[in-house]
């Protein structure tokens, strides 16, 4: 009778899906507060706690974030090799608890990635967009991604995640 | 597009759940190769292999083509394969990264409850 007893704690999916010509979209839903969601996302003792995944095997050496309307960040990657690549942009929209959008300045694509946080029984439904300029961007962006090709595909799943650096550039 | 990619996705990504499959393709990705072929290098009756064959067919990841009395496999259309590739792999990049929002978030939500909520 009581059809609250929620079939937790299972891992809720992540999606991902090229929603137009242009425009990329993450899907996640997260269980806890959009508030607390949002404080993970804009504190940058929190932020580097998470951005980068113990699986992925590389090393932030430095985070800065000024989530604020204006405020800029800049992320530094240990990519092995004693090679380095950095992130950065400029938060364009912080609006607590729902919203924030930056740019990726360091991408030759130019994209602007907006993240919303929407809750919802004390879930929060996490979309994140990346809307890149053209289609050709995006289809670079892509590309660029997979440009060895089929053969490849199975190094590239585990380099993917290897070489998140790579990734933080898209996001 | 977005369905027919989704779907696809789904279809590579049960493809590629199993270890011959992979092998399967990484192997194609060296050079085109019969059923047999691949039965004899995976160590398999040629009914298993074809099964495998059919399974990596579906999902678009293999063509085949019989001459003769030979079924030759070879790996297929090459575009779409790549960007859904890179989609699955860039959506397990976003997995790990939100497992590890989750467990942060976890924490901060375990912490406030047991300060009480004090500001």
């Amino acid at each position: 009778m009581d059809a609250r007893s929620e079939s937790q704690p299972q891992k809720n999916a992540t999606t991902v899906e090229r929603k137009s010509e242009r425009e990329l979209v993450v899907t996640r839903t997260i269980n806890g507060l959009a508030r607390v969601v949002f404080e993970a996302w804009t504190k940058p003792e929190l932020f580097k706690r998470w951005w980068v995944p113990k699986s992925a095997g590389i090393s932030l050496l430095s985070c800065e974030v000024d989530a604020r309307v204006g405020g800029s960040y800049r992320l530094v990657f240990d990519v092995g090799d004693s090679k380095t690549m950095a992130f950065f942009g400029k938060y364009l929209e912080v609006t607590p608890h729902s919203r924030i959008v930056w740019t990726n300045e360091e991408s030759a694509e130019q994209f602007v990635t907006t993240v919303t946080f929407t809750e919802q029984g004390g879930k929060t439904l996490v979309v994140m967009s990346e809307l890149y300029p053209s289609k050709e961007a995006l289809d670079n962006a892509v590309a660029s991604g997979s440009q060895d090709g089929t053969r490849e595909t199975f190094e590239q799943l585990e380099e993917f995640i290897a070489t998140l650096g790579a990734n933080v550039g898209r996001s | 597009m977005v369905q027919y990619v989704t779907h696809r996705l789904d279809a590579s990504f049960a493809a590629l759940s199993d270890a011959t499959r992979r092998g399967v393709l990484e192997q194609l990705g060296r050079a085109d190769a019969s059923i047999t072929d691949l039965a004899e290098k995976f160590h398999m009756t040629l009914t298993g292999m074809k099964k495998h064959v059919v399974v990596l067919e579906d999902a678009g990841l293999v063509t085949t083509e019989k001459i003769g009395r030979v079924r030759t496999c070879k790996l297929g259309p090459r575009r779409l394969e790549d960007e859904t590739a890179w989609l699955e792999s860039y959506r397990q990049m976003w997995d790990a990264r939100f497992d590890e929002l989750q467990l942060v978030v976890d924490e901060m939500t375990r912490k406030e409850k047991a300060h009480g909520r004090e500001k």
